[in-house]
């Protein structure tokens, strides 16, 4: 018999095919080959995570905890999340019907998105936004609605602009604020005036709060499920990625109405199963434990932040001041250049590696992503480099 | 400023930050960072700018010992006065008053371990009011003043991730 080979690329879903490449990974493959590239291109915190939550990792292999837990995550991890968002937000949640554990922020989409939509459903996402949100709602049958917000308001977004895209298939609103990649934050009452913007429409929130424990310059975080009336409309995600430097762990969370956990966890049971039990235990150190290493990488991200936004004022690329997360989103107009271009040239002539904004929405064009997760020499280094660069290379 | 005991906290880890970075990482102005800097030198909160060697990278084979000692104390200065004679010597880098089984700890840098015992044994043995002393030579640094000596933590992020 003659061996016949299966055409794959004609067997690839319509849906996958039609999703958009990535617009990071040529930088990513340039920049992996140079040897003194300065990258403020990473989407994660510097830090390894702090010793206890290691520590406790491996004393619960060293006590053989390596088996299952309960799909919704272990019982002890639910408590102290439970606990952490009535001491922080006053905002009750059970931890036996209303909290799942999930393998990060990114399932926790997932499964949301999968709950929810039936296809053709339509979901609001302001941009710029996180490179995946599209694509979450694509891949669970939904059609992604970009609502693009304005630097003038520095990117927070507003119902006005929401109202212009709300259609009759409209079903629900993501939002991620703190933002990636922009810095923004929203303000008790620009939340407010979404959440009546929600109610108006009757649609469900999602909200990723993955940065919420990243803000400065005495804005305090605003969870959007403790807003008024605003609990039971809410799907609440959130992880341990970034405030405790636990990125490569993959543990997050949902708080929400009953209803829909039991649905997401429906999925998960499925797909998932449960969390990986060593991210569990160490979750629950991180929680119990570490808020004080937590809140000292924060004071770190604050002073870098002050640094880089300074540096750029200073080199003359228009920003604002960013009050949350850990980038920062300069326009590059004034050189000229796309920014796709720009971050081309800049990475080939003086070995820094950023982010266009226009990987991360239409009306991220214009705008360059500079993470501050990286030292302060690091980020002077770079700034100079980028000065010169701006300096000579202006179109 | 605000918060000196940011300053101090960003000087303390590392002493070479210029000031045009601590003035913006404190949102402050370099003139306010520098004479703020001037005035803790002068009141002595900040005692010197120091550098952490690894002297064992130049293969400089220092000797270090840790010296507890027993005292009397004295009338009127309890253990000042014997601490001051102790501390005087350029031998010794180190001294703290302790609670516990012993009174004084004392840490001292010599060329070899004959010239650290002489020293101990010759000096301050010797002194009045010294009733004991316990020697522990010091065999290997893993961490000093908060640094870890040979830290092989680096960063494994990949480049660029979103």
């Amino acid at each position: 018999m003659t061996e016949k080979k299966i055409d794959w690329n004609s067997r690839i879903s319509q849906t996958v095919r039609d999703l958009p490449p990535s617009g990071i990974r040529k930088f990513f493959d340039v920049a992996a080959k140079m040897e003194d590239v300065i990258s403020l291109g990473v989407g994660e915190p510097d830090f390894v995570t702090p010793w206890p939550i290691r520590e406790s990792c491996v004393y619960g292999l060293e006590r053989g905890y390596t088996s299952y837990t309960a799909n919704r995550g272990m019982l002890e991890l639910r408590q102290e999340i439970a606990k952490q968002y009535m001491d922080r937000y006053q905002i009750g949640y059970n931890p036996e019907t209303e909290i799942l554990v999930t393998v990060g922020v990114s399932e926790a989409l997932d499964l949301a998105m999968r709950s929810i939509l039936m296809p053709g459903d339509e979901v609001l996402i302001p941009e710029p936004c996180y490179v995946s949100y599209q694509a979450c709602t694509a891949l669970a049958g939904g059609v992604p609605v970009s609502v693009p917000a304005k630097i003038e308001n520095e990117f927070r977004i507003t119902p006005e602009e929401l109202e212009e895209h709300v259609t009759s298939k409209t079903r629900a609103l993501l939002i991620g604020y703190p933002n990636n990649p922009t810095g923004a934050i929203m303000t008790r009452k620009d939340l407010e005036a979404i959440a009546d913007f929600a109610v108006k429409h009757d649609l469900i929130v999602l909200s990723d709060e993955i940065y919420g424990d990243l803000t400065y310059g005495g804005e305090e975080h605003v969870c959007f499920s403790a807003l008024p009336g605003m609990k039971d409309r809410t799907i609440l995600m959130n992880g341990f990625s970034k405030a405790y430097a636990m990125t490569g762990w993959r543990i997050g969370y949902v708080l929400a109405n009953p209803v829909i956990t039991a649905a997401m966890t429906k999925i998960h049971q499925y797909t998932m199963l449960c969390a990986p039990i060593t991210a569990q235990i160490a979750a629950v150190e991180a929680l119990r434990h570490c808020a004080k290493y937590r809140d000292k990488m924060v004071a770190e991200y604050d002073r870098r932040r002050r640094l880089i936004y300074d540096g750029f004022t200073k080199i003359g690329l228009e920003c604002f001041e960013p009050k949350g997360a850990f980038y920062i989103f300069p326009s590059i107009v004034s050189t000229g250049y796309t920014s796709n271009d720009f971050a081309e040239k800049l990475l080939e002539t003086e070995h820094v590696a950023l982010i266009p904004g226009s990987a991360f929405g239409a009306c991220g064009e214009g705008h360059v992503r500079c993470s501050y997760a990286t030292s302060a020499d690091k980020i002077s280094e770079a700034l100079n480099r980028i000065e010169d660069f701006v300096i000579h290379h202006k179109k | 400023m605000k918060d000196l005991k940011e300053l101090l906290e960003l000087l303390e880890h590392d002493a070479r930050r210029p000031v045009s970075e601590l003035a913006s990482m404190l949102g402050c102005s370099e003139y306010e960072v520098e004479s703020q800097m001037k005035k803790l030198e002068k009141d002595k909160v900040i005692l010197s700018y120091n550098t952490l060697v690894n002297w064992e990278k130049i293969g400089d084979d220092t000797v270090t010992a840790v010296i507890e000692i027993n005292l009397t104390p004295e009338r009127e200065v309890g253990f000042d006065a014997i601490a001051e004679r102790i501390y005087r010597y350029d031998e010794v880098k180190t001294v703290y008053l302790m609670s516990g089984s012993f009174d004084l700890l004392v840490i001292i840098e010599g060329r070899s371990l004959k010239e650290v015992a002489n020293f101990v044994a010759t000096r301050l043995a010797t002194i009045e009011g010294v009733t004991a002393t316990s020697s522990h030579f010091m065999l290997k640094p893993y961490k000093k003043d908060g640094v870890i000596v040979n830290d092989e933590e680096k960063d494994r992020r990949l480049v660029i991730t979103p």
